[in-house]
């Protein structure tokens, strides 16, 4: 799997044969099998990655390719992958093969749900692969629309106002990028005046410090509001909880981590100075991030609210792993974008089949559901503990190695900003075992939940595939960590470079 | 014998060059001794021949094209000047080809063609002209006949008040540049363009001279502050008319300001940066915060198009080559997103009398394609990929940041985010909202079928494919 283009093509080429389906059977079976062929290339990518590497390849991205676009623009069609987009191709393999195996039961518009939704994808693998800003660009903003339609036309609640608040802070949020990487390109210069968009090339030109700390702002913000930067998290609340499932999946699966990689690959590899310049205000929001995400979690009633918050908060460590501007808090802030991308995409398919059966998600009307309906309560519990952070589980590496990462940094400030994102964790567990508490276990509220039926096969596949990949990081961190650790060592090495020109 | 020779070679000349006037003015003909003579009575036999003959004039725009000047540099054409013609020869076409549902059952065809294809001759005039002179004809020539064509929809009261303040407010505007017009001939005693640029100086009497024709050109293009006709005039003319006059009059404006003005200014940078700077603001933000409060879909689309020209003059702005491509490359996206969304919305108010945003509510139920056709059409006009208009709407941005006045493109790239706000709420209407009563199926003609594939297949492949940039780019 060497030609990375195909991950972009392929699941093209699956919503293509959506669109020629002639009944829901064959759309359904047509999305699924195109996913799974997916997760195999992906698969496929990341053995192959392994090979490379052990083979003694120490090139900074793999698999690369390279067309010229519009030429007059030097905008190339550049695609490469390092061990960071790895990760994040598996994860988003993982969570739309899963999140087609939750909507199965969709039934209005289902030709319409499949092909936005893997559309979606096809803008999320693109985002991940491209090392050319404009591709990366147009793939970020592919990955908007659909949403905007998902949510509107399959979502629940106040399902129209969501919809547009999320595009429209979405778009806001990539309005911002796209001002940072037309300042980025115009301030490049690869000889005799020409611009370029290549992400490497840019790496390694000095862009004018004053420059940089202009640019930096517009880029950390603009991928900030993916990624539910305080005060832009506004939308993710509303966003999650309209979304119909596969949606909220996506969305805190994937479409928040868009946000971070840029975050981490765009503005922090490419303005190491102004990263360093401006860490303290990104270690300030985070930190409020993650207090205030715990805390408005605490005061909600509805499941999925209760997810959404709590993506807020854990999204914060992601953040406060880059701000900290260590290797070991970047590689957490990696891992845990791939860990609250399994655990979240777990956590709101177990609410949404939840939902789907007992048609509330107010704690206070759910109750005994462990008794009638086992495996989905289970999965319920074991999401639950991940997003705590009990050990065994992802949540509880990743975070660590951000606090280990964090503490790498002697002053004072940075010290605080760690006890209290670590205290905040106290404040998860009390969400978490509350609403776990009330409503998995106790005794049943309603009559009706005693004939409830519990997950069907494609429901249980799609729990099993997420526990499987949350256990195999949670258990075995090592793979991860190694996949990972040369390419923030890369991004370290410009930090250090701006630390030693300044 | 020598002097034969040349008269021979002028001629030749004469009929190369002229080639998409001639060919135009040729088509004008035959419909009018159709007329005359009273041979067809068939609307549609008349529309079918028209379209053909619209068909084998856009294909002739393809062979042939040369550069030269005509009528002692009256006249003049080049490799981008023919291709700009032909962009408008395209978008006539597709007009016509939209049309069929409405004129089929029309008193007035043969009329109706007439008067459209005169205004195109002028708007090929207004192009290709060296000298102010030859410029002011072709503008009047463009102006009278759309009036009239606005006026098309006999029995409407609306159609004739469009008309008239068409009319009107265009022989306003058109005095107001033939006052600039005669102030930079006192200043300099000279219109032709070739000579214009250099004589411009910093001089206060050519600036207002200049402020005067900038005006006139704003007008037409409906730029804040200039812009008031717009909203009523696109309500009140007929659907396919208002296509017309959204984009391909507007196309021709802007293919104007590109040759004639940008090299006017070029000795007083600063304040044709500043006048712009100021139009594209205004523009830009006005259309934007007018449109969010339309509900007539035709006026809707007549802001959204007046924010869309302040792009195009952000590309403009730019002064470079690569502002320059990147504007005809838009106005090409812009041409098949607009008559996209326009085609829906004119079987619809051919065949329902509809023209509200309110009455596209649940409009998906009975017309998926349809919905489909016009919300791809809308995402185009907003600039969201993988539509073309994602990367007309860069290019655009792109090089007016070229300037490195983020300013100005912190502005812009906001106000896509706003625009973005009104094309959703048509999204979500047609997509979302209950109807009791929804548009019933709409049955589309194989004309108004074409038209909208086409734009389809221009609103998905001229993004990805990077030819018509690259060939644009090529002519500069």
């Amino acid at each position: 799997m060497t030609n990375l283009s195909i991950l972009v093509i392929f699941p093209l080429l699956t919503t293509f044969a959506i669109l020629f389906c002639r009944n829901v059977t064959q759309i359904k079976w047509t999305a699924l099998i195109g996913s799974l062929l997916q997760l195999t290339i992906a698969s496929l990518l990341m053995y192959s990655y392994y090979g490379e590497r052990a083979a003694g390849n120490t090139a900074q991205m793999l698999f690369e390719a390279r067309y010229s676009w519009y030429s007059a623009m030097n905008i190339e069609y550049y695609v490469g992958v390092d061990g960071i987009s790895v990760i994040m191709i598996m994860l988003t393999a993982f969570v739309v093969t899963c999140g087609i195996l939750i909507s199965w039961k969709i039934e209005t518009l289902t030709k319409e749900f499949f092909f936005l939704l893997l559309l979606l994808s096809v803008g999320a693998y693109g985002f991940f692969i491209s090392l050319d800003l404009f591709t990366m660009f147009f793939f970020l903003e592919l990955a908007v629309i659909p949403k905007f339609l998902l949510i509107a036309i399959w979502g629940s609640g106040k399902k129209e106002y969501s919809a547009m608040k999320l595009a429209l802070m979405l778009m806001g949020g990539s309005a911002l990028v796209l001002i940072g990487l037309l300042a980025t390109y115009f301030n490049t210069d690869i000889g005799g005046g020409v611009h370029t968009w290549d992400l490497l090339k840019i790496a390694h030109m000095h862009i004018l410090y004053e420059t940089q700390l202009f640019i930096f702002p517009f880029l950390f913000v603009g991928f900030g509001v993916f990624t539910a930067l305080f005060p832009f998290h506004t939308w993710v609340p509303d966003g999650h909880s309209s979304a119909p499932t596969a949606a909220s999946m996506f969305l805190a699966g994937i479409s928040m981590k868009l946000g971070g990689y840029g975050c981490l690959r765009v503005a922090t590899y490419l303005m190491p100075e102004a990263a360093q310049h401006y860490s303290w205000i990104i270690v300030l929001l985070a930190t409020i991030a993650i207090i205030y995400g715990a805390f408005a979690t605490l005061m909600q009633k509805d499941l999925k609210y209760i997810n959404a918050y709590s993506s807020v908060s854990h999204c914060g460590f992601i953040l406060l792993g880059i701000g900290m501007l260590t290797k070991t808090a970047l590689i957490g802030a990696v891992m845990q974008m791939v860990s609250h991308g399994l655990m979240t995409a777990l956590f709101f398919g177990a609410i949404g089949m939840i939902y789907e059966r007992t048609h509330t998600r107010q704690i206070k009307e759910l109750g005994g559901l462990l008794k009638t309906i086992p495996f989905l309560s289970s999965v319920f519990i074991i999401a639950g503990l991940c997003s705590l952070g009990l050990p065994g589980f992802s949540g509880f590496v990743s975070e660590m190695v951000v606090f280990v990462g964090a503490w790498q940094q002697p002053d004072a400030f940075h010290r605080i900003a760690t006890i209290l994102a670590a205290a905040s964790i106290v404040v998860t567990a009390v969400y978490i075992l509350r609403a776990a508490g009330s409503a998995i276990m106790g005794p049943i509220k309603n009559e009706h939940f005693n004939h409830l039926k519990d997950a069907t096969w494609n429901e249980k596949m799609a729990s099993v595939l997420l526990i499987f990949a949350i256990l195999s990081i949670g258990l075995a961190p090592f793979w991860l960590i190694n996949i990972i650790s040369p390419d923030t060592q890369i991004i370290m090495e410009n930090i250090a470079r701006g630390a030693i020109g300044n | 014998m020598r002097e034969e020779q040349l008269v021979i070679k002028m001629n030749t000349d004469f009929f190369i060059l002229l080639k998409p006037e001639l060919s135009l003015t040729f088509i004008i003909f035959i419909l009018l001794i159709i007329k005359v003579s009273d041979g067809m009575n068939k609307n549609s036999s008349i529309i079918h021949l028209a379209n053909f003959l619209l068909l084998i004039n856009f294909l002739l725009g393809f062979i042939g094209n040369t550069t030269g000047t005509l009528f002692s540099d009256m006249y003049h054409t080049n490799g981008l000047i023919s291709l700009e013609k032909n962009i408008l020869n395209f978008g006539t076409l597709i007009i016509s080809l939209q049309a069929y549902e409405w004129l089929k059952n029309h008193k007035h065809v043969i009329e109706f063609y007439i008067l459209l294809l005169t205004t195109l001759l002028g708007m090929f005039f207004m192009v290709s002209s060296g000298n102010f002179l030859m410029f002011f004809l072709g503008l009047e020539l463009a102006s009278i006949p759309l009036a009239a064509i606005v006026n098309f929809d006999l029995e409407k009261i609306k159609s004739s008040e469009a008309a008239v303040k068409m009319i009107l407010s265009s022989a306003f505007a058109s005095c107001i540049m033939l006052f600039g017009i005669s102030l930079v001939y006192g200043t300099t005693g000279t219109l032709n363009f070739a000579e214009l640029p250099t004589l411009i100086t910093n001089n206060p009497l050519q600036i207002l001279a200049l402020i005067f024709v900038f005006t006139g050109f704003a007008f037409k293009l409906s730029a804040v502050p200039f812009h008031l006709w717009t909203a009523d005039v696109y309500e009140g003319a007929p659907v396919p008319v208002t296509a017309y006059l959204s984009v391909i009059s507007k196309a021709a404006m802007v293919f104007v300001f590109i040759s004639v003005l940008n090299p006017l200014f070029q000795n007083v940078p600063n304040v044709w940066y500043n006048m712009l700077f100021l139009t594209i603001v205004l523009t830009i933000t006005i259309g934007n915060l007018f449109a969010i409060r339309q509900n007539n879909i035709k006026r809707f689309l007549a802001f959204s198009s007046i924010s869309q020209v302040g792009f195009i003059l952000l590309g403009i702005s730019s002064g470079t080559a690569m502002g320059v491509s990147a504007s005809v490359y838009f106005l090409i996206v812009y041409i098949f997103s607009n008559l996209g969304a326009f085609g829906v919305i004119a079987l619809v108010a051919a065949q329902t009398e509809k023209e509200n945003i309110s009455d596209f509510k649940g409009f998906y139920k009975n017309n998926k394609t349809l919905s489909w056709i016009i919300t791809i059409a809308l995402f185009s006009l907003a600039g969201i990929p993988p539509t073309a208009g994602f990367f007309g709407k860069m290019f655009l941005v792109t090089a007016g940041a070229s300037k490195g006045n983020y300013v100005l493109i912190i502005i812009a790239v906001l106000n896509m985010v706003v625009s973005l706000y009104y094309y959703l709420r048509v999204v979500k209407a047609i997509f979302v909202d209950e109807n009791e009563s929804p548009i019933e199926k709409i049955e589309s003609n194989l004309y108004s079928k074409i038209a909208l594939y086409i734009c389809m297949a221009g609103i998905i492949f001229t993004g990805f494919a990077s030819v018509l940039y690259d060939y644009i780019n090529s002519l500069m």
